[in-house]
């Protein structure tokens, strides 16, 4: 299972992770390693086998509809990195 | 007056308070002095909050003065780094969270310092819960309290240093894929993970949600039995929460576990288990035959792909959960961008470790266009096989005994560099995770010095089996009583 460097390229971007060079040509090598490690799963016959995808049950949790209090705006925004007012304050997402 | 509170449970640490041959201060006092002595050399915590202890513990002693209490009341413990603390600090041992201060506190927190606990510090970690060996900690390695030249284990590795150095009665970790029993087996304290569920995600950091579970770190059964009393229960903040009647864990210890049906499964005594592993598994199986259990060997056929199943679903369900930090609501953000997705990207580029990153990359690609089905569907059909296969078997047994690690602790740095071979120390405790249910590591003996970890696994919600048995052992063993010289 050989991933390619432009694949690698390509997760970084979907994962929006900043990765130099170097750690390009390390992540090709270890995740190649470790995916080549996992086809193992193929071997497991999983034909008419149902996802699990938690191992309790689901289900709607439901409350009263009554207003209840909530963190303050500055609680909220205690850790913001930039505030302005009562705003997060961010860079401009369109140029 | 000089308290020597090293081997303290919290039963006899509770047992001098509520006699008043002990204040909750002084408790606290003789353990923050421990750690002034003895963290220098294991590196345990993160951070060390005694003046909120102080202010608890004045409180804990006011209520025990009444002759109330619960308990934890007056008792110090020490958090790991993965838990928000209203006020307090929570790195998850991240530069991403450097200057994090939570504004509200997770669930078991709010119950342990309702009930009176003292909070004395936050434990260091693997980043964000990352890892096998608390290397992977953005600030420093934690070392063993019982050889230092070798890791704790981990992720919560912090967690399990601090008990079996003596610097708490108890401490929390959370477990995602053998988190709280792996460093537990290494360090020869108690650790349990707990049915999935049965203790409220609220206000743990996130790592992979349907996986992770809160469980104490103790220095015996019966005080983990105390914990989970104390944090077990239904929580509507967290929608994973399951209802269940109340149980008292700590009512059924000391009951007989003649006749009981322990199964041994074969595939967990292959997989690199070492022989002084494996026949400190087979002298505990001796014990429990001497005790009218009996004993067969039985057999969990896909075990050889948990370890797959694993690191495609946490990855995966990794890589979204940390898609929330992005430098905008918390935590470290670069600023030397005018690009909002550059700034992002840089963001998560330094405030990310190399573990989290190939975490990150691993689902990324799992869950991504064209390879959906491949990796991250399939993975999720195997962990139904998996789960059915412990459904059968314990149609069988009582519970399964098993290694909790395959190897003793392994020396600082030797597996470093191999990403895969990190992987396999949590092989025996993975499948618990996949399955969701709830597995014990209890102190199973010794080679070298070096500890040796025993592993009960249970049916769903049957925490009180896996307790009775570990209580059983240790009624009839000394390994839980040895401390590390430090």
């Amino acid at each position: 299972m050989e991933l390619t460097r432009e694949e690698v390229l390509h997760i970084a971007r979907l994962a929006r992770l900043g990765i130099d060079d170097a750690e390009v040509d390390r992540l090709q090598s270890q995740l190649s390693d470790i995916l080549g490690h996992f086809a193992v799963l193929s071997q497991v016959d999983t034909d008419g086998v149902p996802p699990t995808a938690h191992t309790v049950a689901q289900y709607n949790i439901l409350g009263y509809d009554e207003p209840i209090s909530s963190l303050s705006i500055d609680a909220v925004l205690s850790n913001a990195p930039e505030r302005e007012g009562d705003f997060f304050r961010i860079r401009a997402v369109l140029e | 007056m000089t308290i020597d509170v090293c081997a303290f449970t919290i039963a006899e640490a509770g047992r001098l308070l509520r006699a008043k041959e002990l204040s909750s201060i002084e408790l606290t006092r003789a353990y923050l002095d421990r750690i002034d002595a003895v963290d220098p050399k294991i590196q345990a915590l993160m951070t060390v909050t005694g003046g909120v202890a102080f202010d608890q513990a004045k409180v804990a002693d006011a209520i025990l003065a009444r002759g109330e209490g619960h308990p934890l009341t007056g008792i110090p413990i020490i958090l790991k780094d993965v838990l928000c603390t209203k006020g307090i600090r929570t790195t998850c041992s991240s530069k991403m969270l450097q200057n994090f201060i939570p504004p509200y506190d997770a669930a078991v927190v709010e119950r342990l310092r309702t009930l009176g606990a003292v909070i004395i510090g936050k434990s260091n970690m693997d980043e964000f819960a990352m890892g096998s060996s608390t290397e992977n900690s953005a600030y420093f390695t934690t070392k063993n309290p019982w050889d230092t030249t070798r890791v704790p284990g981990g992720s919560s590795g912090g967690s399990a240093a601090a008990v079996a150095a003596g610097l708490a009665p108890v401490a929390l970790g959370s477990d995602t894929g053998g988190s709280i029993r792996q460093p537990a087996a290494f360090c020869s304290v108690v650790g349990l993970k707990p049915t999935y569920g049965l203790v409220s995600r609220y206000g743990l950091i996130a790592f992979a949600s349907s996986l992770d579970q809160i469980g104490p770190f103790t220095k015996d059964v019966a005080d983990t039995a105390l914990m989970l009393n104390a944090i077990a229960g239904y929580d509507p903040r967290d929608s994973t929460s399951v209802p269940q009647p109340e149980n008292d864990y700590y009512s059924c210890l000391g009951d007989s576990v003649r006749g009981m049906r322990i199964g041994v499964p074969q595939e967990y005594l292959a997989q690199g288990v070492t022989p002084e592993v494996k026949a400190a598994v087979d002298a505990a199986l001796k014990v429990y035959e001497d005790l009218g259990c009996s004993i067969e060997e039985c057999s969990l056929p896909t075990t050889d792909a948990a370890l797959a199943v694993y690191y495609i679903i946490a990855p995966s369900e990794a890589s979204a959960n940390l898609a929330r930090y992005d430098g905008v609501k918390y935590g470290f953000s670069h600023k030397e961008t005018d690009s909002m997705w550059q700034a992002m990207e840089k963001t998560r580029a330094i405030g990310f470790g190399s573990e989290v990153k190939r975490r990150i990359m691993l689902g990324t690609y799992a869950l991504s266009a064209g390879y959906y089905d491949a990796w991250y569907v399939k993975a999720q059909k195997v962990r139904t096989v998996i789960r059915r296969e412990f459904d059968e078997v314990f149609t069988r047994y009582d519970a399964l005994i098993t290694p909790t690690a395959p190897t003793v602790p392994f020396k600082i740095g030797e597996k470093a560099a191999d990403p895969f071979s990190m992987y396999l120390s949590d092989i025996c405790t993975i499948p618990v995770n996949i399955a969701g249910i709830p597995g014990i590591s209890i102190q199973g003996g010794f080679h070298n010095g070096l500890p040796i970890g025993l592993q009960i696994i249970g049916k769903p919600f049957d925490e009180k089996t896996i307790l009775t048995l570990g209580y059983a052992f240790q009624q009839v063993t000394d390994w839980h009583l040895r401390q590390p010289q430090l």
